[in-house]
């Protein structure tokens, strides 16, 4: 409970965070601003468990939690994103999205 | 006695064609042209040995020849039903071992020097042990599946031999018309096989020919349109016969056939092959005389009766001498069918059947060697043609003098083998039915007159300009020629109604002498007449031909059969039957397959389009997706 901000422009504020992430996401040609873009949305989710569970239900932590398992599976797919980004790179010397159609066949 | 030794005799020029076969390309030629001709020895002294003992010493007991059957199961289906292999040895086969084993000896030793240099040396020398082991497998044959087996082999082998210059369209062209051909003949003779499988209970040929037997006993039990169904397998396997024996109107194969090796004629294509379906016919003779009072013989004796008659008048204007040679083996074959279908059975009613098997022996002989000779010619020459020959007689007296010996031979001149056969098989004619016996003179009189147009037009005639000087054979090639000019005269002294009858007991024959002099007659009437017309080049020759027009035209394209032929396969099998049901096949059976693979090709396009492989797309599809289901759900629940 922040005094001073209500729940609804935290929610807005997620929902924003939300929506750039997933412009970013349709929008970006590199790899690498994509997996940023995936991290604002799962930033964004995160924040609204934190969120619900501050203002809906104080006497309970399971949002936090969520929002730290988050934290971690965001962490850890990130690495393997930008592994596979990295072998991407020797294959095709390019991190541009476009490049990686050859994938289709 | 055990004659089970005898499956060595085909066996030998089995191993020789696998050895050859196998090793094509490894062997020398001349040390495979020795294999090919030690393996043959090793058959002849074998086929020597079986006919000795056989006639001589084990063959007779009682005064009746008896019959050994070798048998092995081969495939059982039921205990009732199962196909046998063996060996049969008796009186026609041991007699027809003679006559391939001796042949085919011959034409190995001829091809040596025939066939000199070559390219495919050894593998004509394995093509010859496979037809010989097929032919000796073909004569030994104890029941009618395994004779259907060989008899295809023999065919096969005929195939590949005459289609041996393979580079040559027409010998191509020729192989495949004798394939089919006889192919189509042995479609009856398979129908023919299984009627007899089935209403008779046997193909073993011990059974079948039983005058006591079931199966001649039971002819009548069943019939089919008026005849008893076993006269209707009788005829059928005969039609398959006259394809192999190229009896009219299955014979267009065999003047074709002559795109072959010349020493492959003499040996397939005029003294054993083609003798196969007189072979056969002799085979079931019992059953074609008793079944049905002989009706299906009687057919036997009326197409070979016109087969030698129309075989002999094209004969008469050919002018290729292979191809004259060709006509009139199929003309003698007619004489051979026609004696059988004249003959009886017991004791000296079954003279025809003698005289058939006699002629076949003694036609082996001087066949073999008029087209070893004629290949002596051509090989000197260079041309099949008459118009090229000329004089040869100067040049090449070995070829000449065996070449007359076996011309005289077959024009049935006083003491030629030809003679005593032939008077045997008019006299059976006589004896039977006279409009065949007026046939059989006839063509007597046309056989000697062709035969000695050969002759004249090819050692006297005009004397031709050769570019080179014609010279002989080498001995490889004269000395097959002068055995068989020997054989030409003496087989005619072999008193055949001693060993080879149709009751299996010798009978006393004796030549008929006014019956003799009136075929003598007219036989020397025809030398006398090519005398005239090709003893020096006159052009009385133009002159008849010029008067009989279009009937020497007629004649000349061999009454227009290969024509005819063509017309009914192509313009009405062909145009009028096959062309509608492969258009239906192509358009509508595989236009409806053809459909259902495009449609599902396009669909499957027009589909690939959404995958674009772009993962932006996938996902603008996915959030899209859900921005949907969101409004649809609020929507509905919410408002």
């Amino acid at each position: 409970m922040i005094q001073g901000i209500s729940i609804y422009e935290i929610l807005t504020l997620s929902t924003i965070i939300f929506f750039i992430g997933v412009y970013g996401f349709l929008t970006r040609k590199n790899l690498i601003t994509m997996l940023l873009s995936i991290e604002l949305i799962l930033n964004a989710s995160a924040i609204n468990f934190v969120v619900i569970n501050k203002y809906l239900f104080p006497e309970n932590l399971q949002g936090v939690y969520f929002s730290i398992f988050i934290i971690a599976v965001a962490a850890a797919e990130s690495a393997l994103a930008v592994a596979i980004i990295i072998n991407l790179y020797k294959l095709i010397t390019s991190v541009e999205v476009e490049d990686t159609e050859i994938m289709k066949y | 006695m055990d004659f089970t030794y005898t499956i060595l005799i085909p066996l030998i020029p089995l191993a020789v064609f696998l050895l050859l076969g196998f090793n094509y390309g490894k062997i020398k030629p001349a040390i495979s042209g020795w294999i090919g001709s030690l393996g043959l020895f090793a058959s002849f002294i074998l086929s020597y040995y079986t006919a000795y003992k056989y006639f001589f010493e084990v063959g007779k007991v009682d005064g009746v020849y008896q019959t050994f059957v070798h048998k092995w199961r081969w495939m059982s289906f039921t205990d009732t039903l199962h196909i046998d292999m063996g060996v049969m040895i008796d009186q026609i086969s041991v007699m027809m071992l003679i006559v391939v084993s001796t042949i085919s000896f011959m034409v190995h030793l001829y091809s040596r020097g025939y066939m000199k240099g070559d390219t495919g040396y050894t593998k004509f020398f394995s093509f010859l042990s496979l037809f010989t082991f097929s032919m000796m497998g073909l004569v030994l044959a104890a029941n009618l599946f395994q004779i259907y087996i060989f008899w295809e082999l023999v065919g096969v082998s005929s195939f590949l031999l005459i289609g041996y210059y393979y580079t040559k369209p027409s010998a191509v062209s020729a192989a495949k018309k004798a394939f089919i051909v006889t192919r189509f003949a042995d479609l009856g003779f398979l129908i023919g096989i299984l009627i007899i499988g089935y209403y008779g209970g046997t193909f073993d040929f011990v059974e079948l020919t039983n005058p006591e037997g079931n199966v001649i006993a039971n002819w009548a039990s069943t019939s089919f349109m008026g005849l008893s169904v076993i006269t209707w397998g009788l005829m059928l396997i005969f039609m398959g016969g006259a394809g192999k024996s190229a009896m009219f109107p299955l014979h267009i194969w065999l003047p074709d056939a002559m795109e072959g090796p010349t020493p492959v004629s003499a040996l397939i294509h005029a003294a054993t092959m083609v003798v196969a379906g007189v072979f056969l016919v002799a085979r079931l003779f019992p059953m074609y005389f008793f079944v049905e009072d002989g009706y299906a013989l009687n057919l036997v004796a009326w197409v070979g009766a016109f087969s030698s008659l129309f075989a002999a008048i094209i004969a008469l204007t050919q002018n290729d001498i292979k191809r004259v040679l060709a006509y009139s083996t199929m003309s003698q074959i007619g004489y051979m069918m026609l004696a059988l279908g004249v003959s009886g059975y017991d004791g000296h009613d079954g003279l025809g059947y003698m005289a058939s098997m006699f002629h076949l022996f003694t036609h082996a002989m001087f066949k073999g060697l008029l087209f070893l000779a004629a290949g002596a010619i051509i090989h000197a020459v260079h041309s099949n043609y008459l118009k090229d020959m000329g004089g040869l007689r100067k040049f090449m007296p070995i070829t000449h003098i065996t070449f007359l010996i076996a011309a005289l031979s077959i024009s049935g001149f006083p003491g030629f083998a030809g003679f005593f056969s032939k008077d045997e098989i008019l006299v059976a004619a006589f004896e039977h039915n006279k409009l065949i016996y007026f046939i059989g003179v006839f063509v007597a009189g046309l056989t000697a007159f062709y035969m000695f147009r050969l002759y004249f037009g090819i050692f006297w005639g005009k004397d031709t300009k050769y570019e080179h000087a014609p010279h002989e054979a080498p001995k490889s090639m004269t000395i097959p020629l002068m055995f068989l000019a020997f054989m030409s005269i003496a087989s005619g002294y072999i008193h055949f109604s001693e060993y080879v009858t149709a009751d299996k007991q010798s009978f006393e024959a004796h030549l008929n002498y006014p019956l003799a002099a009136i075929a003598v007659g007219v036989g020397l009437v025809g030398i006398i007449l090519a005398f005239v017309f090709y003893k020096k080049p006159t052009n009385l020759p133009d002159k008849v031909s010029n008067t009989f027009g279009s009937l020497y035209k007629w004649t000349y394209n061999k009454f227009y059969i290969d024509e005819l032929y063509l017309f009914v396969t192509k313009d009405i099998i062909f145009k009028r039957i096959s062309a509608p049901f492969a258009w239906f096949d192509r358009h509508i059976v595989d236009g409806t397959m053809n459909l259902i693979g495009n449609s599902t090709v396009a669909t499957s396009k027009g589909i690939k389009g959404l995958q674009s492989g772009k993962v932006q797309d996938y996902a603008f599809a996915f959030i899209a997706g859900v921005v949907i289901l969101a409004m649809i759900f609020i929507y509905n629940w919410i408002i």
